[in-house]
């Protein structure tokens, strides 16, 4: 780890900046194909009701009209991963992001007008919007596509994991603290709303999606299955992607929905959502209940926790009920820990459904962990620092999940983040002036602890690379990595530049066409940059061996004498040196001839996690600490974010302009979900699907963040860089939680944090 | 659909002229037509976002006589007369790239790229308010009131203020 690095490590502007800043880039809203029609869906009107009737013959009349689709003329399987979810809805609505019809038609207004012409007949039904009544023996049935794979019938998912034992560390814990906390229903907020163009081919029968998912194999396998088709037909063509976040990681209705209409006319049809449809009908982060006990010994030490997770389903399941398989591993592993239990149920409900969201559940977990270390600390009279330092993960260790920590940054972050709190931070108020002093400071502190190699949760985590170098000395990456937004073709391109001496404005990345690319999972778990720049690294590899021999010849020296610099093959020997072009057209264009392409796939040595959850599921695992300064207005509740300092171990920094990018986005969408951000729901139904009710924070909201990468050279990551993209966003709502509590003397016990809650807690206080 | 003889015929249609990047135009349009359609639709620039269409997130930013206006609340009629800049007017074939645009690229402002353009147009305003006004305040607080009316998702701000800031105290 010792080479002389020429752009890694250095600040590199995104390759494709220009195009996203022009306006340039073509985003889903953007697409006009010729011919083009406009769908719209028809949702219900009512969280829970039987339909009695559908009419959409008026609709069918409208001038411009070219289809209206219901559950009646389409043939299609139901969607999600549990199978439970029909594309469109018949007979009952168990939510009010229910589709019921949907229409193609010349113009977006003619398609909003049909809609009001499709007259549906309900008989409204009482729902179930809580999910401890839900899980009650006589509740009726939510749900009626489920396959009976747990006794109770309104169950979806459930997990259980253990470790260690559980009634010996209990017995000898000196103190244990026990607590419930609650998460709220958040949603992404995706600048750019969920959007499909579809584009079917009636003389060929293959159906071209312009799609903003994040995972376009398995997409194209989910797509094909809800359709009927081979997936081999449908191509899927990545349009520029206006903020991901985890949302684009399931296939929600819209998008089969969209290609049916594009299928029924033989027309490309284009679905755009309005922001109001975004709120009520694009996924949310997973709202829960957490129930936490957890103990420690007399000196501080972690014994035991004891965690039960009740998860609102909502009424058809998505990836938010596989979010515990991420949270189990913030109880089982983040900190030492001797024991652990851990179970979770997730409940049908007639509420909307949760999908994936950047941090998949580890935000939730982290948060009511972290508030349990800071009651614990409270408990036995230690400082909140002492007792993380004292229990933090360690190089070396694995964990009782049988996580392997080849690298651990854990308590260098914690002692980072605690040491430039302190020497920021206003003296705390003494408790005696309370009732004269109107603000309050606080310091709250949280760690967390996530994948940082990949995740092995399907059948490969792997990720394909193909290389081309031209004639002319231009290197075009086609990686089957996409990019969402953050930064990973650059970090790609960085890398081949890296390797191959290759200036980066000589390097293209083709990322977009599932026909071109090769297979990769998709973005998710903060993979990019160590599975597919793992995947570069290995492609340059297999390439140089076809270039370095014909150069080592030309130069008259020896292949390992070679180095890649500035366009130039060198030889450290001779000091000779030839332009690269020069040889891939000796390459190309001598007898015997051949191109300078080679593809690779790149599979980490991850395992899989057996039937107990356990097994070392990621190549490195990313550890982060922050430290934030409030202030709290105790006649107003308001509370204002200082400062947050940021300690992670990010393996290596590869490009420090856009890992800064990551973290302040990060910091900043946690601290929405800290203060901010709340999806109202009342009996299903969401009461404030726009910006102007759903607070997102703004330019004036932002703290001072202060970032210190720690640079562990994990030996699997490329340059010995880990994954970093959710990481940022994970401790900081726990953090901030803290510090409100830190400084009003309350305990926080859900989120956000708002001046009412605030504002009431310190009226029970006093 | 704003050429056609017959459209102009129909009630509540209207011709208007104004200039848009610096060139003239003359168009047809429904009285309702919002501005932000007006810029999509009808003169086909798809640089203008549509991120919420109720004035909240600033994607739709564009400048009216060098002000920042959001395209979705303005009335297409009321551009009569007056100087439309949208982010394709700060791109020419010998400069491609604005001043305020040059800044974003270089400080990592810009992740999805999606709130962009609006954010550049509202960077772009204020430096205009600067321009005409010497002592209007230009620290990283004037800096954050220009844009609050521009919500990113992605970038938490930092970069894109600290881009603002380096263009405009120099």
């Amino acid at each position: 780890m010792t080479k002389n690095l020429k752009i890694i490590g250095k600040p590199t502007p995104k390759i494709d900046a220009n195009i996203r800043v022009t306006g340039e880039a073509q985003f889903g809203h953007d697409i006009q194909l010729p011919n083009m029609l406009y769908g719209a869906i028809l949702r219900t009107k009512y969280p829970v009701a039987e339909i009695i009737s559908i009419d959409t013959s008026k609709a069918k009349k409208l001038e411009g009209v070219k289809c209206v689709i219901t559950a009646d003329n389409i043939d299609v399987n139901n969607i999600s991963y549990r199978r439970d979810h029909p594309i469109l809805k018949k007979g009952q609505v168990n939510c009010i992001r229910d589709e019921i019809a949907a229409v193609a038609a010349t113009s977006k207004e003619i398609a909003q007008k049909a809609l009001e012409l499709i007259e549906v007949k309900y008989k409204v039904r009482e729902g179930i919007f809580d999910p401890f009544e839900a899980i009650k023996e006589d509740a009726p049935q939510i749900n009626h596509f489920i396959d009976g794979k747990y006794p109770n019938k309104n169950i979806a998912e459930h997990f259980h994991y253990e470790h260690g034992n559980l009634d010996e560390e209990k017995a000898i814990s000196k103190y244990i603290v026990s607590h419930r906390y609650t998460l709220p229903r958040v949603t992404h907020c995706c600048m750019a709303t969920s959007n499909m163009t579809a584009d079917y081919s009636k003389t060929d029968g293959k159906l071209t999606l312009y799609s903003t998912t994040q995972v376009p194999f398995l997409y194209q396998r989910d797509i094909a299955r809800a359709l009927k088709m081979e997936p081999s037909k449908i191509r899927i063509i990545q349009v520029v992607i206006g903020g991901g976040f985890g949302s684009k990681l399931d296939m929600y209705p819209y998008e089969p929905i969209c290609a049916l209409l594009s299928m029924k006319t033989g027309q490309p049809v284009q679905l755009i959502f309005s922001r109001e449809e975004e709120f009520i009908a694009s996924p949310t982060r997973q709202t829960m209940i957490y129930d936490v006990t957890a103990g420690a010994d007399e000196n501080g030490r972690f014994t035991f926790r004891d965690v039960r997770v009740t998860l609102d389903n909502g009424a058809y399941t998505s990836w938010g009920a596989t979010t515990p398989f991420v949270m189990m591993q913030t109880f089982s592993s983040l900190y030492q820990c001797p024991a652990c239990r851990f179970d979770s149920t997730s409940v049908y409900t007639n509420n909307v459904y949760a999908g994936s969201f950047r941090g998949y559940g580890n935000p939730q977990a982290t948060f009511a962990l972290e508030r349990t270390i800071d009651m614990l600390a409270e408990e036995i009279g230690m400082s909140k620092s002492e007792i993380r330092i004292l229990n933090a993960n360690f190089k070396g260790e694995i964990t009782k999940q049988g996580l392997h920590f080849n690298t651990c940054g854990h308590k260098e972050a914690l002692e980072t983040v605690i040491e430039k709190v302190k020497g920021h931070t206003h003296p705390l108020v003494p408790s005696q002036e309370w009732k004269t002093k109107r603000y309050k400071r606080g310091v709250g502190y949280a760690s967390m602890l996530h994948v940082g190699g990949g995740a092995k949760i399907y059948p490969s985590d792997g990720c394909g690379t193909t290389l081309k170098i031209d004639p002319f000395g231009y290197l075009t990456i086609i990686t089957g990595s996409s990019e969402i937004g953050q930064g990973s073709e650059t970090v790609l391109a960085m890398i081949a530049s890296e390797e191959l001496g290759i200036d980066i404005s000589r390097i293209k990345v083709i990322n977009t066409d599932t026909d071109i690319k090769p297979w990769d999972v998709g973005v998710h778990a903060s993979r990019t940059s160590f599975v597919a720049g793992n995947s570069v690294l290995g492609a340059v590899k297999k390439l140089k061996e076809k270039i370095s021999p014909k150069a080592a010849q030309l130069l008259k020296t020896n292949v390992d004498d070679l180095i890649y610099e500035k366009g130039l093959i060198k030889s450290v020997i001779n000091e000779s040196s030839i332009e690269l072009d020069k040889v891939v057209r000796a390459i190309h264009f001598k007898e015997p001839g051949e191109l300078c392409i080679d593809t690779y796939f790149f599979e980490p040595s991850s395992e899989f996690a057996d039937n107990e959850f356990k097994g070392n599921v990621s190549g490195a695992y990313a550890f982060a600490s922050q430290s934030v300064e409030v202030e709290v207005d105790t006649y107003t509740g308001n509370v204002k974010v200082l400062d947050v300092y940021v300690a992670q171990d990010v393996g290596k920094v590869l490009n420090p302009l856009g890992l800064a990018g990551q973290i302040e986005g990060g910091v900043v969408m946690g601290m929405g979900y800290a203060l901010l951000e709340e999806l109202i729901v009342d009996k299903g139904m969401i009461l404030n699907p726009n910006f102007h009710n759903y607070k997102l924070p703004t330019a004036m909201d932002v703290p001072g963040i202060h970032f210190y990468p720690i640079e562990t050279e994990d030996s699997l990551g490329p340059y010995g860089a880990k994954g970093v993209g959710e990481a940022p966003l994970i401790p900081t709502a726990a953090a901030i939680a803290n510090a409100v509590s830190d400084a009003i003397g309350v305990q926080i016990d859900s989120l956000p944090v708002t001046p009412e809650k605030v504002l009431r807690a310190l009226e029970e206080k006093f | 659909m704003l050429k056609s003889d017959s459209n102009i015929t129909q009630l509540g249609w209207q011709k208007i002229n104004f200039n848009v990047n610096g060139t003239p135009v003359e168009v047809y349009i429904p009285q309702s037509l919002l501005l932000i359609d007006l810029i999509r639709d009808v003169l086909n620039l798809k640089g203008t976002k549509p991120g919420c269409l109720e004035g909240e997130c600033g994607a739709c930013t564009v400048l009216i006589d060098g002000k920042a206006v959001n395209s979705c609340l303005y009335l297409a009629i009321n551009i009569y007369g007056k100087n439309l800049t949208t982010i394709e007017g700060l791109s020419t074939t010998e400069k491609p790239l604005d001043v305020v645009q040059l800044k974003m690229i270089e400080h990592g402002a810009v992740q999805c790229g999606f709130c962009s353009p609006g954010m550049v147009m509202s960077i772009k305003a204020f430096q205009n308010e600067c321009e005409t006004n010497p002592i209007i305040g230009r620290d990283s607080e004037a800096i954050k009131k220009a844009i609050e009316g521009n919500l990113c998702r992605c970038t938490g701000y930092v970069r894109i203020i600290d881009a603002a800031e380096d263009l405009l105290s120099k």
